[in-house]
């Protein structure tokens, strides 16, 4: 067998296949932090709860209804989407015009209050959650065992997060969203309603954490901290992408799933890290991040 | 002597050190402050003499942490004991602060051998379970069936490391060989690179050492990447009734594990199972090996109070502890051996299916009963400076 640095070049494929994977939900988390601080120059600390909360709402509607993954793909984003609307209506759209600071600290706490409430009810060890049959199973690719349901988390988010690109980067709404944020005195003037804009846009990062919730919930442990776990990470993909960066986040998030991938083979206790070492130096190199536009 | 001891006032103050937020707080938790609460009730309605405080915080996983809370809980808020302590990292930082100020450590919740081995003291006693004790109830029944070639998916801290060196111990005396390891942060999420490394290796056993969240996630992962389809199986080293309760059956189900304690092994365990439920206002919770050993260390900690009159002296205590054989309900009949360890009998389970189950809470099938003589590590093989001088 080929070995390249030491290491079978079939284990390096499978981890770097494995790494794509793991950005897929960096991406797609990543993406609805970009799109809620590019939009709404808010740092959503609840994207983390809100993810767990995507999983949870998956959970209760399989308990509940009966409905299976699929049913819960389309309702839990949809429930927990609300759930940010109602955050944003009562309580972010009053720290607008305030420091970042502020923003952080409320929404920092309103995810330790709903992760503080997940665990009194659900206690913390985690719930289990069967994976759809019809994504059971795999592929031999020869040098490693795909299976069905991770290949279908890989198309999923890239598909979610090229749309959200092409929706904000190409249309007229994603054009009146950017103006909004430029200038909302004059979007407005157009007859543009620019508060129920920039709720909806919160909504929908809200729901974008709640989708890559559900996609979680079939394969990692569903419990109320799988969001505090995840979230440190994905604020440091969004940071070395650069802040607000939409095409900065899908990128990033791929390609720092790969690097992780890659630090479990050659140095495994160091996968935690890996991204914070590569954080310092992208800092040092370029403070804005890889695809940041410098203020 | 023994008529003022009774009639004298005596007063204990037990802090329960444990994981209440992360990866071990099923296992723990919320669920040990009820067994120590159940063990000062208990204990009080039969000595009207004795009051008993139970007191608890949270450790976060982090030694320093556990230090900090256990310095201002010995030297200021007058706490004699610290019981359960999850997490073999912290609980070998809290038996030195223990040694050192002379109050009682009662490690019910950290599996490290090293705590009755080269780390013992005269002030700590380990009572559950520890890791020779994982590695010879499982590790050894897997590699008499067969299972002779093992992976180690090992979790990077003091537990990870004594499991791993332990199993790996047993599997080479039993004729079998250990073919590589890999070694994960605590708390990981994702297992599929470290499942990966393990089914590339050929090893006919992948044994998981490590715990809680992290060995759910492996089992689940694991299911999802065919490795037990594909012919490999799992050793779940340590593997709680907790984890099998989120894990589910399906998932869980043929998976061999050691306990010392199960909450339906007879008439007795399955009564205290239902006062805890009550204590806890909890159904859906099954009480681990852990929660069973705060209670019943907590109780022989206090008879042995009683017994010196009420002195808390922290090595006075364990020297008596260690005197006076144990009896309780959910572990039996025991004693305390010279090194700190608490020797009872160790019960090797496998997983039902979801057909075998006929209530909540009917997990497990038990394969063999191990004798508490043979359940732990031999005396003299742990190097434990005060019994080999």
């Amino acid at each position: 067998m080929v070995e390249i640095f030491g290491i079978p070049s079939q284990a390096l494929f499978s981890q770097l296949l494995i790494g794509l994977i793991n950005g897929s939900f960096y991406a797609l988390l990543s993406l609805g932090l970009a799109v809620i601080f590019g939009m709404l120059n808010i740092i959503n600390f609840t994207h983390g709860a809100q993810y767990m909360m995507g999983a949870f709402a998956a959970y209760l509607i399989l308990t509940y209804s009966g409905l299976g993954y699929w049913s819960a793909l389309i309702i839990a984003p949809i429930v927990v989407g609300i759930f940010g609307v109602i955050i944003e209506r009562t309580m972010l759209q009053w720290l607008y015009k305030l420091d970042h600071l502020y923003g952080l600290l409320l929404t920092f706490g309103l995810a330790l209050i709903i992760e503080g409430v997940a665990r009194n009810y659900y206690g913390s060890a985690g719930l289990p959650y069967a994976m759809p049959d019809s994504l059971r199973g795999g592929q031999n690719l020869g040098f490693m065992f795909l299976p069905n349901y991770r290949a279908w988390v890989v198309v999923a988010s890239l598909t979610i997060c090229l749309g959200t690109w092409f929706v904000i980067e190409r249309t007229r709404l994603g054009a009146y969203l950017r103006a909004a944020t430029e200038n909302p005195t004059l979007v407005r003037a157009f007859g543009i309603n620019v508060p129920r804009m920039i709720t909806l846009t919160y909504g929908f990062g809200v729901a974008l954490a709640a989708f890559a919730g559900v996609m979680a919930a079939p394969i990692y442990n569903v419990s109320p901290q799988m969001g505090s776990d995840l979230i440190i990470v994905v604020f440091a993909v969004v940071v070395i992408g650069g802040m607000g960066s939409i095409m900065g986040a899908i990128v990033t998030g791929f390609g720092l799933g790969v690097i992780e991938g890659l630090t479990k083979v050659f140095f495994p206790e160091a996968s935690n890290t890996v991204i914070f070492v590569i954080m310092a130096i992208v800092l040092l190199i370029r403070p804005a991040g890889l695809f940041g536009r410098t203020a | 002597m023994c008529g003022t001891a009774s009639a004298q006032q005596i007063t204990a103050k037990i802090g329960v050190l444990t994981d209440m937020s992360s990866l071990y707080a099923d296992a723990t938790g919320q669920g040990s402050v009820a067994a120590a609460k159940m063990a000062a009730a208990d204990f009080m309605k039969d000595h009207p003499n004795v009051k008993v405080e139970v007191v608890n915080a949270d450790h976060q996983n982090k030694a320093d942490v556990g230090s900090q809370i256990a310095n201002q809980w010995y030297d200021v808020d007058h706490v004699d004991v610290i019981a359960d302590v999850p997490n073999s990292g912290v609980a070998l930082a809290i038996t030195q602060v223990a040694a050192n100020k002379n109050k009682v450590f009662l490690g019910s919740g950290p599996a490290s051998s090293d705590l009755t081995g080269p780390k013992c003291n005269m002030n700590n006693v380990q009572w559950t379970y520890d890791t020779w004790m994982l590695a010879n109830g499982t590790g050894k029944a897997v590699v008499k069936t067969g299972g002779d070639t093992w992976f180690f998916l090992t979790s990077d801290y003091a537990f990870g490391h004594a499991l791993e060196r332990d199993t790996a111990a047993v599997v080479e005396a039993n004729g079998g060989k250990v073919l590589g390891k890999v070694r994960h942060p605590i708390n990981t999420n994702d297992f599929s690179s470290f499942l990966l490394q393990a089914q590339a290796s050929k090893a006919k056993v992948i044994g998981l050492a490590n715990a809680g969240g992290d060995t759910v996630n492996s089992i689940k992962q694991a299911s999802e990447f065919g490795i037990v389809s594909g012919g490999q199986k799992l050793a779940g080293l340590l593997v709680f009734v907790a984890d099998v309760n989120a894990l589910g059956l399906q998932t869980a189900q043929g998976l061999v594990l050691t306990e010392t304690f199960y909450w339906d092994l007879n008439d007795q365990t399955r009564a205290w199972t239902k006062r805890w439920h009550q204590e806890r206002g909890d159904q859906k919770k099954w009480p681990t090996m852990n929660h069973a050993g705060v209670y019943a260390s907590v109780m022989h900690y206090l008879k042995a109070r009683v017994a010196l009159g009420g002195n808390p002296d922290g090595k006075a205590v364990v020297a008596k502890m260690k005197e006076m054989p144990t009896d309780d309900p959910l572990f039996g009949k025991g004693t305390i051996r010279a090194d700190g360890r608490k020797l009872h009998p160790a019960y090797l389970f496998e997983v039902k299916k979801p057909a075998e189950s006929k209530y909540p809470g009917d997990f497990y099938t038990l394969r063999a009963t191990i004798p508490a003589e043979e359940a732990f590590r031999p005396l003299k093989d742990g190097g434990c400076p005060m019994v080999s001088g």
